[in-house]
C-alpha cells in the first residue's frame, strides 16, 4: 500500500521578485509503506525543498502530497499535525538543540504532540536507545555533548515523535567515518524494528547504495530517475552528466568487467565486491 | 516569512544609479531628505516627488520591490496621516465633538504621507542599488573628518559592515531553526502574547548560540589574516568620482534650486 503519493508537485521561490526561482518542477511518485527511498541530486537540485513539502513546512505552488490517501493541505489549519506523522530531520540538526538537558530537548516533540508524562518518558528513552545515547548523557546539557552526540540527540528528538515516515536530510554530513558508520547502522536498526518509511537525502552514493530500496535522482527541480540503486548506478554516464557519481566500488568493478573479467553487473557495496573477487580468484584457481 | 522583508536588500544591476559613487549617493540622499522636508507648498513638493520618481525609474529595479518596502511601514503612514487630519487650525469643514477636520489638516496629512513615502522610496533606492560593502566604505570615507575628535571611524564602519553582512545570514538561520522546530511540532502562531513569546525560546536560544559561534569564528578568521584595525590599510576598490557623479550632483543642485525658488515664489501651504 502506498503511504505517500506525490502528484505533480511544484514549488517556486520568491514569486514576483527578481529572485524568482523554480525549485521543484512537476514531481510525481508513489512510495510504499516500509520503503527506504534514497534521494540524490546536485546542490540546488531541489531535494531539500521537495522533502520540506512532504511534511507541510512548505506549501506547494501547485500539485498535491497525499499521506495515506489524504491531501495534507485539505485542512490547512491542522497542517501542524502532519509533522508528527512525517518526521523531518534537517541538515545539521544539532543547531536546533535548545533545552537545559538532552532529555528535555528530546521530549520537546512528544510534548507538542500532546502525550502524557509516562508516554513521553517511554518514547524519549526508546528514541535515545535507538541512537545510542546513554542515561548519563540524557541529564547533561546538549551544549556539552560532542558533535556526533549532538547530532544523535537531535535525531532522537524527531524519532521520539514516532513518525510513520521519517525524512533524513543528509544525516551523516560532517561526521567522521566512524560516526557515519555508527549512525547509519543505528538508522537501519531503527528501520528494521519500526518498519517505517524513510526518505534519506545524501551526497554519499556509498550510503545510498547501502540502505535504499529505491533511489530518486533529482536534477534542476525535476525527478530524472526513480529506480533500484542497481539500475540507477548502472547508468554511469547519465548520473555523471548530472554532476553526481556512482559509488567508487561500483566504478572499480565496472572497469574490471570492461577489461574482460567475469564479474556480475551492479555491485554496490564493498562486501559484494569482496565476495565477487574471491569467487573470481577461486574460479581461476588462484586461491 | 522573513524572506519577505524588502527593506535594506541589495539588488545587483548595471543602471545609472548602480554605477554612481557610493559617497555621492549618500550625500545626495541627505540632500534629497532635506529637500523632502523643506518643500512647503504643492509645487515644490511636486518637484521633489518628481525627482524621487525619476531616480526610482533610473534605478532599473521593478516597482514591485519598492512597493514591498512601503508595505512594511504602511501602518505608520496611515496613523500619522489620520492624526494629522485632525491637527489643522482654521475653520472646520466637518466637526464631531472635539474632533474637527480642517482644510489645513487635510493639507498636512497629504504632505506627511507624500513625505514619508518619498523618504522610504529614496532610501530604499540607496540600499537596493548599493552593496553593503560599498555603503559602509562610503560612510567610513564621509566620517573621516571625525577622526580629529578621536572617534574610531574605521572600527565603526567595520562593525556596520559586519552587522549588515550578517543580517541575511541570521535571517536565513532563523528561518532554518524555525522550520526545524515546527517540524518537531512547535506551535508559534496560536495563543496569546505571553504564550507566543514563550514559544520563541526554542528559536532564540539556538540562534544566540550560533551567533556567538559565528562571531568567534569570524574573529579568529580575521586575526588569521592579520587584521589590526584601520591604520595603514589600503583598499582593493578605491572609490572614484566619475563624470556620471558630477552630472548627478548638478541635476540635484538644479532640483535644489527649483525647490528653493518655488518655496519663495508660491505661498506656503503648511
Amino acid at each position: 500500500m502506498s503511504i505517500i503519493e506525490v502528484k505533480n508537485l511544484s514549488f517556486t521561490y520568491g514569486i514576483g521578485t527578481p529572485f524568482e526561482k523554480k525549485a521543484v518542477d512537476d514531481v510525481s511518485l508513489c512510495v510504499n509503506e516500509g520503503e527506504v527511498i534514497g534521494l540524490i541530486g546536485h546542490t540546488g537540485s531541489g531535494k531539500s525543498t521537495f522533502v520540506q513539502m512532504l511534511n507541510g513546512l512548505i506549501k506547494p505552488t501547485s500539485g498535491q502530497v497525499l499521506l495515506e490517501g489524504k491531501d495534507i493541505w485539505e485542512k490547512s489549519k491542522e497542517i501542524r499535525k502532519i509533522c508528527f506523522k512525517v518526521g523531518m530531520v534537517f541538515q545539521y540538526p544539532e543547531y536546533q538543540l535548545f533545552d537545559e538537558t538532552v532529555y528535555k530537548d528530546i521530549s520537546f516533540g512528544p510534548r507538542n504532540k500532546g502525550l502524557s508524562e509516562e508516554e513521553i518518558d517511554l518514547t524519549v528513552r526508546k528514541a535515545a536507545k535507538f541512537v545510542g545515547l546513554s542515561d548519563r548523557l540524557l541529564n547533561k546539557s546538549p551544549f556539552d555533548l560532542s558533535g556526533g552526540e549532538k547530532r544523535r540527540a537531535a535525531i532522537a528528538g524527531v524519532i521520539a515523535m514516532d513518525p510513520d515516515v521519517l525524512v533524513l536530510d543528509e544525516p551523516t554530513a560532517g561526521l567522521d567515518p566512524k560516526g557515519r558508520e555508527v549512525l547509519l547502522a543505528q538508522i537501519m536498526g531503527y528501520h528494521k524494528e519500526r518498519k517505517n518509511t524513510i526518505f534519506f537525502v545524501s551526497h554519499s552514493m556509498e550510503d545510498i547504495s547501502r540502505i535504499a530500496d529505491r533511489v530518486m535522482v533529482m536534477n534542476k527541480g525535476r525527478l530524472e530517475m526513480l529506480d533500484t540503486p542497481k539500475n540507477i548506478f548502472a547508468q554511469v554516464e547519465k548520473i555523471e552528466s548530472m554532476g553526481l557519481r556512482v559509488p567508487q566500488i561500483t566504478k572499480i568493478m565496472m572497469t574490471l568487467r570492461e577489461r574482460g573479467y567475469d564479474i556480475t553487473d551492479g555491485v554496490l557495496t564493498v562486501e559484494q565486491a569482496f565476495s565477487e573477487i574471491i569467487n573470481l580468484l577461486e574460479k581461476e584457481g588462484k586461491i | 516569512m522573513t524572506r519577505d522583508i524588502a527593506l535594506g536588500q541589495f539588488i545587483p544591476g548595471q543602471s545609472v544609479i548602480h554605477r554612481m559613487d557610493a559617497r555621492v549617493k549618500n550625500l545626495l540622499l541627505i540632500a534629497f531628505i532635506v529637500l523632502i522636508f523643506c518643500s512647503f507648498n504643492f509645487v515644490s513638493l511636486g518637484i521633489i516627488t518628481g525627482a524621487v520618481i525619476a531616480v526610482i525609474l533610473l534605478s532599473d529595479i521593478s516597482v514591485k520591490m519598492y512597493l514591498k518596502s512601503l508595505k512594511v511601514i504602511i501602518v505608520i503612514i496611515l496613523i500619522t496621516s489620520i492624526l494629522n487630519i485632525f491637527y489643522g487650525s482654521g475653520d472646520p469643514i466637518v466637526q464631531f465633538g472635539i474632533f474637527k477636520i480642517t482644510l489645513s489638516g487635510i493639507y498636512r496629512a497629504i504632505f506627511v504621507t507624500v513625505r514619508i513615502i518619498c523618504l522610504i522610496l529614496i532610501s530604499s533606492c540607496l540600499t537596493f542599488t548599493t552593496s553593503p560593502t560599498d555603503l559602509t566604505d562610503a560612510i567610513e570615507r564621509l566620517m573621516k573628518p571625525l577622526k580629529i575628535l578621536h572617534i574610531k571611524v574605521h572600527e565603526i564602519a567595520m562593525m556596520m559592515t559586519i552587522a549588515l553582512r550578517f543580517v541575511p545570514t541570521l535571517l536565513e538561520e532563523t528561518d532554518k531553526i524555525m522550520a526545524a522546530q515546527k517540524a518537531r511540532g512547535a506551535d508559534m502562531e496560536s495563543g496569546g502574547m505571553i504564550k507566543k513569546i514563550k514559544a520563541m525560546t526554542p528559536v532564540l536560544i539556538p540562534l544566540f548560540v550560533s551567533a556567538f559561534r559565528r562571531a568567534y569564528e569570524l574573529a579568529v578568521a580575521m586575526e588569521c589574516r592579520c587584521y589590526q584595525g584601520g591604520d595603514g590599510r589600503t583598499r582593493m576598490k578605491v572609490l572614484k568620482i566619475k563624470k556620471l557623479d558630477v552630472a548627478c550632483i548638478l541635476v540635484t543642485v538644479l532640483v535644489l534650486a527649483g525647490v528653493i525658488l518655488c518655496n519663495i515664489f508660491f505661498a506656503a501651504k503648511i
